[in-house]
């Protein structure tokens, strides 16, 4: 199998800090195969930066198996680059043409701050996670597992819903940078399960306020989200997340 | 090099196993330990460094018990350690297979996996606590797999003839971090947890008490957005910062792993034990290039049904090799399933250090089946013809995807039909570092060899001797951060209660900073020509050809040779580019190389003294005559400790913990019969 070469320009965008202007800078003829990832080709552009003494592209990355969430990048206009159901580290050279000029950018969200190059600031998603995110109950106290049979359709649609790997790009794939889908995955996940039940009202109560106060924005029903997800999290989420919330807001 | 003829064996007391039966052994512990009573543990502050399985379940109940603890991770996010790649599952003795299994079985098959080079102690305390995990994990919320009678499904894995292993699809690990994030992050709310994101502990702070004894009261962290250091101060540290499988540059972990804290604290005294001890993962997708960051692991429990092979007749793979022909053209009797012929009662499933050994000879022998003859196939024709092409793609449809993502080959996809049999592309697979069994040597209560310092989940050595079997891992992570540490650390800061908050404005404190201020301006200095990654891949292939699958003197002797004129070219002709102020991530990787380097050294310097073959350390001079490994019970059965001798330049020193084992006979491992 030899390794055929391919080359391809990579126009990126280099922000120096929070508060630097940043602008595109490309980088043209960069050296890599079909094989190779996009953030290995990254790596080998980085290299090449460094040889020459300059600093390398700053973006997060860190399993590059698209599962920790880390890696973000918006490429040629969607988040994740082009391929669906798969996140910027999953993604190899051979989904671009021979000699393509490819645009790198970070995500752009008001919630989601530049910290430096491709790399964003998405503490935000922590914040809402804290507000409810969880069963509240002390570790040692659980009964025995097989106590509390759950019917594997449920468990099967909770562990969708699970999936979401927390990277922002609904966030950044939305026009009014919403989190809906974002939060609403793990609204879902504990709403299916019995476990979940007991705090459903106030946990969505809670996640929802903190995602306004966060700077998030509204929902316009648009599907963008969805359509960007790697993991395939579903639109579906978010129309029960507004039931529940409307049903929790009644109540108090 | 340290004379082994007479070197130091540590006093038993030291590993603090307690009294009795080995069934009671934890049972007696927990009845007689000493406990901080609610008023006294608002008083008492706990940092822990690593927010994996480990970390992030220690954090939570310690902040749930009512200590404050301050809790760091290098990712942007808690969620985000390397736990979260776990695919296969996690372990545990509940027998809802009704299958035989028991916590004494697992017991039995961990110390057996593991070569009868783990602690016994450790081992049934792990299997103990083992059922008490998937409680809390349910409850938390965790969508493990389920039957139709919504009850919890199980899998088999590598090293076991029971079904015990617990799975959320493929994704179990990151299933069972976020419940533990989410328990963390109540925490957080709270109040009882400070999370500290995007720092990285580069020193621990030691602190000389007034009795004379030092004990570990805090550490210098990076900030590496502000590139500044930050002190913290604590009345007890736990590290939690999982293995050091990166020393191989290439390797199933995540890019960020790194053993720099751990390094930290065995230069601070804490020991380091069985560093030989590297386990190498059968599974893996093979190297395709020299381009390459990391390799890709597909889960073991694709041998459940997939069959691993290679050809019978070496023309037959000269010819794969040019890639003349395909997998899919070499008929059923052609083909060698070298595991089930050389282990019947296994036969696919057997450890991970023996499948890995096995595919390594068949590719050594010229039957490799890719063009760089470093690959084997796994195939699941078999199981498709058996099972339907639904049933197969339902079980392991994400890794098929995944694969195909990868390679650009769809395994699983009708190729062929000869004689009768439809035969299926199968995928293929090499073997890549990806665990590591060895790290700081911790006693019973989990503490190091330092006062006041402890190490859970990868980075400490305990429960899996040798070799680790699949889906135990993520087992000792959340049995050490959830039930264990939280107990057995209560025993140390008992006598701690009258000891009021640190403050960071000693002199320790200044001086352990200016060495992280002084350490990063050297590497800055060096003004070489040689980037990190350059380096770091050099010291990957000295580890891998020398220190690697198959090891044997000489070429552990060459390797220490090598890696001392590594360090001398890291030394002198680093380039690290940028300036220390803000982010520089060059300059935190070329931190992290330089405790590689040393890391490296070390695994050599253990694999070197331990003249014998066990688990993943195999020295071809300790060989059966059917190629299996030699185990040397009358002289090689310890724990060896390495001690830092003040200078990563000087050889450590090698103190032995000698194993003693009650319950268990130590036997040859057999996996044929
Ligand atoms: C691809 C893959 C699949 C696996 N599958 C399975 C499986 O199916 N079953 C199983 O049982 N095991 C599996 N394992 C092994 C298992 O995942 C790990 O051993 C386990 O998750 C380690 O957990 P940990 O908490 O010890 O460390 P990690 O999860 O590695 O966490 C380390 C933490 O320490 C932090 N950290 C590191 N250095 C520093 C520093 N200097 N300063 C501050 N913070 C630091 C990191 O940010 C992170 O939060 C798998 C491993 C891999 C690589
Ligand atoms: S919902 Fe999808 S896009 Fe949004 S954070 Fe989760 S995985 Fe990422
Ligand atoms: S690097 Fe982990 S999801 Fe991409």
């Amino acid at each position: 199998m030899e390794e055929n070469i391919m080359k391809v320009n990579l126009r990126v965008w280099r922000q120096a800090g929070p508060k630097a202007q940043g602008a595109f800078v490309t980088y043209n003829n960069v050296e890599t195969t079909p094989d190779t990832s996009f953030l290995e080709t990254l790596d080998i552009l980085n290299e090449t930066l460094i040889e020459k003494g300059e600093e390398p592209i700053v973006f997060d990355h860190d399993c590059r198996e698209g599962i920790c969430g880390m890696c973000s990048l918006y490429i040629n206009g969607h988040p994740h680059g082009p391929a669906t159901g798969a996140t910027t580290c999953q993604l190899y050279m051979r989904r671009f043409a021979n000699g393509e000029t490819i645009t790198v950018e970070p995500w752009r969200s008001a919630a989601f701050p530049v910290i430096k190059d491709l790399m964003v600031d998405r503490n935000a998603f922590d914040k809402i996670q804290q507000a409810g995110g969880y069963v509240s109950f002390n570790c040692g106290g659980a009964q025995d597992a097989n106590n509390l049979p759950i019917s594997k359709v449920k468990a099967d649609e909770a562990m969708d819903s699970a999936s979401c790997i927390g990277c922002g790009a609904c966030v950044a794939a939305c026009k009014n940078g919403s989190a809906m889908l974002f939060v609403s995955a793990k609204i879902s996940q504990l709403a299916l399960l019995p476990q979940g039940e007991v705090e459903k009202d106030r946990r969505v109560r809670a996640m929802v306020a903190k995602m306004d106060e966060l700077g998030f924005g509204n929902c316009t029903n648009t599907g963008a989200c969805a359509a960007e997800c790697p993991k395939n999290i579903k639109l579906a989420n978010i129309g029960r997340m507004n039931r529940m919330f409307i049903a929790a807001k009644c109540k108090e | 090099m340290a004379n082994l003829d007479n070197v130091k064996i540590m006093n038993p007391a030291d590993s603090k196993i307690p009294e009795g039966p080995i069934a009671e052994k934890w049972t007696n512990y927990k009845a007689h330990q000493k406990l901080v009573n609610p008023a006294n543990k608002r008083k008492l502050d706990v940092i822990v460094v690593g927010t994996g399985l480990a970390g992030a379940s220690a954090a939570s109940t310690l902040a749930e018990l009512g200590f404050n603890v301050l809790n760091f991770c290098i990712q942007d996010s808690p969620r985000r350690a390397h736990s979260i790649a776990a695919q296969g599952g996690i372990n545990a003795a509940k027998n809802y297979q009704n299958d035989g299994d028991s916590v004494y079985r697992l017991f039995y098959d961990t110390v057996k996996g593991g070569d009868y080079r783990a602690r016994e102690a450790n081992v049934y305390r792990l299997a103990e606590v083992a059922n008490n995990i998937i409680d809390q994990c349910v409850a938390q919320g965790v969508p493990f797999a389920r039957e139709y009678g919504g009850l919890l499904a199980n899998r088999s894995f590598g090293g076991a003839q029971v079904s015990r292993t617990f799975y959320a699809k493929g994704q179990t690990g990151q299933q069972l971090l976020l419940g533990a994030y989410s328990s963390l992050n109540r925490q957080i709310q709270l109040g009882k947890v400070k999370s500290y994101n995007r720092y990285e502990m580069h020193e621990l702070v030691l602190i000389k008490d007034k009795d004379g004894v030092e004990r570990a009261r805090g550490i210098i962290a990076k900030n590496l957005v502000t590139g500044k250091f930050e002190r913290f101060a604590a009345h007890a540290v736990v590290i939690a910062t999982g293995g050091y499988g990166n020393t191989y540059f290439l390797s199933t972990n995540a890019m960020g792993c790194n053993c720099s804290a751990a390094m930290a604290c065995y230069r601070k005294g804490a020991y380091f034990a069985n560093p030989a001890f590297v386990q190498i993962h059968p599974t893996c997708i093979p190297v395709h290039g020299d381009k390459q960051s990391k390799l890709t692991l597909m889960s073991e429990s694709l041998r459940n049904d997939g069959r691993i092979w290679v050809p019978k007749n070496i023309e037959d793979a000269v010819k794969l090799q040019k890639g003349q022909i395909k997998g899919s053209d070499i008929p059923e009797e052609d083909r060698d399933y070298y595991l089930e012929r050389r282990y019947p009662a296994f036969g696919n499933l057997v450890p991970r250090d023996v499948a890995s050994r096995a595919a390594k000879e068949r590719c050594d022998a010229g039957f490799g089946v890719n063009n760089t003859g470093l690959a084997v196939f796994l195939d699941f024709s078999e199981a498709i013809n058996r099972l339907g092409i639904d049933v197969v793609r339902q079980r392991y449809g994400n890794l098929f995807d995944m694969y195909e993502e990868i390679t650009d080959v769809n395994p699983g996809e009708f190729a062929n039909e000869k004689n009768g049999v439809k035969y299926y592309n199968p995928m293929m697979i090499f073997p890549a570092i990806h665990y590591t069994m060895g790290g700081i040597w911790v006693d019973y209560e989990l503490q190091t060899s330092v006062k006041g310092l402890f190490a859970i989940g990868e980075c400490n050595f305990s429960d899996h001797g040798a070799n680790r079997l699949g889906a135990s891992a993520l087992m000792q992570g959340l049995a050490d951060g959830y039930f264990v540490l939280p107990y057995t650390i209560q025993n140390y800061l008992s006598d701690q209660i009258t000891v009021p908050h640190f403050q960071t404005n000693t002199p320790e404190f200044d001086a352990a900073e200016a060495k992280c201020i002084a350490d990063e301006e050297k590497l800055m200095n060096i003004k070489g020509t040689r980037s990190v990654d350059s380096i770091h891949k050099e010291l990957g292939h000295i580890m891998w050809e020398y220190v690697g699958m198959a090891r044997d003197k000489e070429g552990l002797e060459l390797a220490i040779s090598k890696l001392k004129d590594l360090r001398k070219t890291f030394e002198k002709d680093l380039f690290v580019p940028g300036t220390m102020d803000g982010m520089n991530i060059e300059l935190d990787k070329a931190f992290r190389l330089n405790d590689f380097i040393t890391m490296g050294e070390l695994i050599a310097y253990d694999a070197l003294s331990r003249n014998e073959s066990c688990g993943g350390h195999f020295r071809t001079e300790y060989q059966t005559e059917e190629g299996e490994a030699k185990r040397d019970d009358q002289n090689c059965f310890y724990v060896s400790c390495w001690e830092y001798e003040g200078s990563d330049d000087k050889a450590p020193e090698l103190i032995k913990e000698p194993l003693h084992y009650e319950a268990i006979k130590v036997q040859t491992r057999n996996y044929k019969s």
